[in-house]
């Protein structure tokens, strides 16, 4: 015999403003199989779950419905508080009469009366519950990251320092990121490669950390605690056992003017290459696009003056297959083409440039040693003009956001550039300065009045050249005047985009993506690092644009889930999952087909005497994620879905219809 | 042959009609056919969208609509001004069908967005292209020659839909074919004070002499346009900029003009005698 408790509750105003909680209390303690039902204020305070707890206890209650928010906010609250009584959690349910029932209606009578119904729904389903236990599945203690920048570099260590093993996978041919390529970070003006290159030496020397570089993300299956990636690790050509790293074969590579990614264009590169001189591992590969043995057959030369025989041009693409538990996305973002901006003639006029290939010209270790010459003419110019929002901002052309880091990164290059060119004169057209943050707007007022950048509140409307110099006509809404700046050099502040791979990533992986590709959150405020797959962690801007500060700080918060999760070592898991009756599973595999998760196994039914008798299909406990999927498509009805089985779902139907 | 609808507007017939006279004439030279809309009313121009947003759409709608029922399906209108009133109004009611409905009821015609409108670069780009070289009589090798586009034939882009708005470079393919040098200058798209001409003559004569100084820096002969406001401005006003600015004589030539010269058609059949700043004898 059920004996269900009913407890209704008005949060605040929230639901008791238009719902008649009393009387939904009141006609449910009639329902047959209620033994017990009251209402009150906040059901999830203490004394509200104290409420329920005592009523457990006193009234020996078998089941319980709380008719309150969406389980959503407070399911795990309320079963909590039923099995601290002796119940089963999931004999506890609620009925959503907030959401469903009084933020939607005004009529407080339409509302009360609606409120009943949800009421006798779910009193219905709970006499037809059963009580359903926990399942317990093993973790695997290592944690896979995906990115060798900042983010992934810091979770990564992070991570393998807390003790946890921890598979670093890397697309490019060296770690360090966008980070490597900067000169110096604001806002204390550190050596970028210095702070940084420690941290790239210490991934590749830890016990704990195995780094794929050169790799990608080619296929992701499994769940939480149980992920199973296939990495394709691509063809260096470069044995990197036998590779010393000595350079030989990057002396004596003939195809010496390939446009260096790492300068932005602004240096050149060899076919055989390594990105950068502290570049982890410091070993070169073979750009098979530009590499003479492979666009025509013939050359050789690096296989010949290899010490150790270490080129092989016979590599070939591997895939390895890696068992983690959890999984940090770290894959950072790329700026948008300024080429959108004909106005300002990026790609026609050498010396606009945009803001990473001035990094590049500021950097001791980039192509001008770190004086800032312009590319046109090698000449050191006087004046420069920075244009911040190139892309950001802008509906029309670009993206509605705010990029973030521009301002700051803008103020520094002012600052910089008159570090070094102390009779050169920085312009800056800008529309708002956005430096919120600890010493930000500091350093903005340093470059404004210690390094006298001038700023002006405005847009760039054109930029063209004349006579050598690049004619920059702006307007400077505070004056109302319009300005021309016939500048040297025009550096143009880009919007972070995400990265051009994100999307087929994110969709690998099952978490989601806003409409920029950028990954989502599994909450704004209160779950930043994780995503709405478990297991699955974000660090630094392939969640949005960000700084350096607060990648590392969410690169932090991302291990710290990691080794959260990794601290136990199994996993609970909750128990609704499908099962599949033996007895009358035809084996038309509609299931098996029909399941998303590849939760749906063939099994064997064998008789007494080892024999195959038949097929049916089985459900991998540990896969299955409860969708549902198997339960509504199978055709004989042989498959039922714990604690939504069809016995609960029309009892829930019937409440309504015999009413 | 190819057969093209034809709206030349106000100004065609008036105060740009050598503009329109030498459609005319280069459409024969190259074998087109122009049908010209019977009963075509005004764009709007700018007077109706200052007015009233209705009105600018409904006054464009009834010349597509005319065309549509008159069988045109490519519409040919060189004047800028009214190739962006014609796609505005051609856009929102192909795009939006609850405004195709509110615009046809007052027309009280029904118009189903069938027409498409090219300005003059596009139908010389669709059906001039490329074997005009082969058809050039005259050699105009050597001539420089400023592609000025103006501000209508490119803006919005998002209802022109045609070449880049901010570098655009389809007139100068044109040119080039023709045998001319078209110049990479940067004031292609520079604002010549359009309307102001009459309110602010001033403003129009301080921009457009920026314009005439760009180009004749940049080593223009000529500078060839596709509007008649710009042709107006950069033509008319040369005066008044010659006596503030010291002396300009750079003829501004309609790229009808251009390529009816280099197919062999004589300079008084083109209008060319129209002209303020004299524009004959540019090819001896």
């Amino acid at each position: 015999m059920a004996r269900i408790g009913v407890f209704v509750c008005h949060c605040g105003e929230n639901i008791a403003r238009t719902v008649d909680c009393a009387r939904v209390a009141e006609t449910a303690a009639k329902f047959p199989g209620v033994a017990h039902a009251v209402d009150y204020t906040y059901m999830c305070s203490d004394p509200g779950q104290n409420l329920i707890k005592e009523a457990i206890r006193e009234k020996r209650l078998t089941g319980v419905v709380v008719a309150a928010c969406s389980p959503r906010m407070h399911e795990p609250t309320f079963r909590r508080a039923a099995a601290e009584a002796g119940l089963n959690p999931f004999l506890c349910e609620m009925a959503n009469i907030r959401e469903h029932v009084s933020w939607v209606h005004e009529d407080r009578e339409v509302a009360t009366a609606k409120a009943i119904d949800h009421v006798r729904i779910m009193v219905e389903k709970v006499r037809h519950n059963e009580p359903l236990y926990p399942i317990r599945v093993p973790i695997t203690k290592k944690a896979l990251v995906i990115g060798g920048g900042i983010a992934g570099i810091q979770a990564a260590l992070d991570i393998a320092n807390g003790g946890q093993e921890v598979i670093l996978v890397e697309k490019e041919p060296s770690i360090g990121g966008h980070m490597a390529q900067l000169s110096e970070t604001f806002p204390t003006l550190d050596c970028s490669q210095c702070i940084l290159t420690p941290r790239m030496v210490e991934v590749a020397s830890h016990p704990n950390i195995t780094l794929y570089t050169y790799s990608e993300i080619e296929e992701v299956e499994g769940f939480i605690g149980n992920f199973e990636v296939k990495i394709r690790k691509k063809a260096r050509s470069v044995d990197l056992n036998k590779c010393t790293g000595c350079g030989l074969c990057m002396e004596k590579c003939p195809m010496k003017k390939i446009p260096s990614e790492f300068e932005c264009g602004l240096g050149a590169r060899t076919a055989i290459y390594r990105p950068f001189p502290q570049a982890v591992p410091a070993k070169p590969v073979i750009d098979r696009e530009h590499c003479l043995m492979f666009t025509r057959g013939k050359c050789g030369t690096c296989a010949k003056v290899c010490p150790t025989g270490a080129i092989n041009y016979e590599d070939q693409d591997e895939i390895v297959t890696e068992k983690v538990g959890a999984i940090v996305v770290a894959t950072g973002y790329r700026v948008m083409d300024a080429d959108l901006y004909g106005e300002y003639g990026y790609g026609k006029y050498p010396d606009v440039i945009t803001g990473m290939q001035f990094e590049r010209l500021l950097s001791a270790s980039g192509p001008t040693t770190g004086e800032v010459r312009r590319p046109s003419d090698g000449k050191i110019p006087k004046k420069v003009v920075f244009v911040q929002c190139v892309g950001s901002r802008d509906n029309a052309r670009g993206v509605p956001y705010c990029s973030k880091i521009c301002c700051m990164y803008t103020a520094k290059h002012a600052m910089l550039y008159k570090h070094k060119v102390h009779d050169g004169q920085a312009y800056v057209f800008y529309m708002d300065i956005r430096a919120g943050g600890k010493n930000y707007d500091e350093f903005v007022r340093r470059a404004i009045e210690e390094d006298d950048a001038m700023y002006y509140r405005g847009r760039v409307s054109k930029i063209y050249e004349e006579n050598g110099k690049l004619i920059v006509k702006g307007v400077d809404t505070l004056s109302g005047l319009t300005i021309q700046v016939n500048a040297d050099m025009v550096v143009l502040a880009t919007a972070v985009l995400s990265q051009e791979d994100a999307e087929p990533l994110a969709q690998k992986l099952s978490i989601s993506y806003d409409e920029y590709d950028f990954l989502t959150e599994a909450h704004p405020k209160l779950r930043p690092v994780e995503t709405n797959t478990a297991g699955i962690f974000l660090a630094g801007a392939c969640q949005a644009p960000k700084d350096i500060p607060d990648t590392v700080a969410q690169a932090g918060g991302a291990a710290s889930k990691v080794l959260g999760l990794f601290s136990s070592d199994e996993l609970e898991r909750e128990p609704v999952i499908a099962r599949v009756n033996e007895e009358t599973c035809v084996a038309c595999w509609r299931c098996y087909n029909a399941c998303p998760y590849g939760a749906i196994e063939k099994k064997e039914i064998k008789d007494r005497q080892g024999r195959a008798v038949r097929w049916v299909a089985h459900v991998n406990e540990s896969v299955c994620a409860g969708c549902g999927l198997c339960n509504a498509i199978c055709p004989s009805n042989s498959v039922e879905l714990d604690g939504f089985d069809d016995e609960q779902l029309y009892a829930e139907i019937g409440a309504l219809s015999n009413e | 042959m190819t057969k093209l609808g034809y709206y030349p507007g106000c100004s065609l017939e008036g105060t740009a009609s050598d503009y329109g006279i030498s459609v005319r004439r280069m459409a024969r030279a190259l074998g087109w056919e122009l049908q010209e809309i019977e009963d075509w009313n005004c764009c709007g121009a700018t007077a109706a969208h200052q007015t009233n947003h209705l009105l600018a759409l409904s006054l464009p709608a009834r010349d597509l609509a005319l065309a549509e029922e008159q069988g045109i399906t490519e519409l040919l209108v060189p004047c800028a001004a009214c190739f962006s009133r014609l796609v505005h109004a051609n856009k929102a009611m192909q795009q939006d069908p609850e405004t195709a409905r509110e615009i046809n009821d007052i027309i009280e015609m029904n118009y189903r967005g069938t027409v498409s409108v090219l300005n003059l670069i596009e139908a010389l780009q669709k059906y001039a292209m490329p074997d005009i070289a082969g058809k050039v009589q005259r050699n105009l090798s050597g001539l420089k020659v400023a592609c000025y586009y103006g501000c209508l034939l490119l803006r919005p882009p998002k209802y022109t839909e045609f070449d880049d708005a901010e570098q655009p470079s389809s007139m100068e393919d044109i040119v080039r074919a023709l045998g001319a040098e078209p110049l990479d200058w940067p004031f292609k798209t520079e604002c010549c004070g359009a309307g102001l001409s009459m309110s602010n003559t001033g403003a129009v004569v301080d921009l457009t002499h920026k314009i005439l100084e760009n180009a004749r820096h940049h080593g223009a002969r000529v500078i060839a346009v596709a509007c008649p406001m710009c042709h107006s401005n950069l033509d008319m006003r040369q005066l008044d900029v010659s006596r503030r600015y010291g002396k300009y004589n750079i003829p501004i030539l309609f790229l009808s003009q251009l390529v009816g010269l280099a197919l062999g058609v004589s300079e008084k059949e083109l209008g060319l005698k129209k002209h303020f700043v004299k524009a004959t004898s540019i090819i001896r």
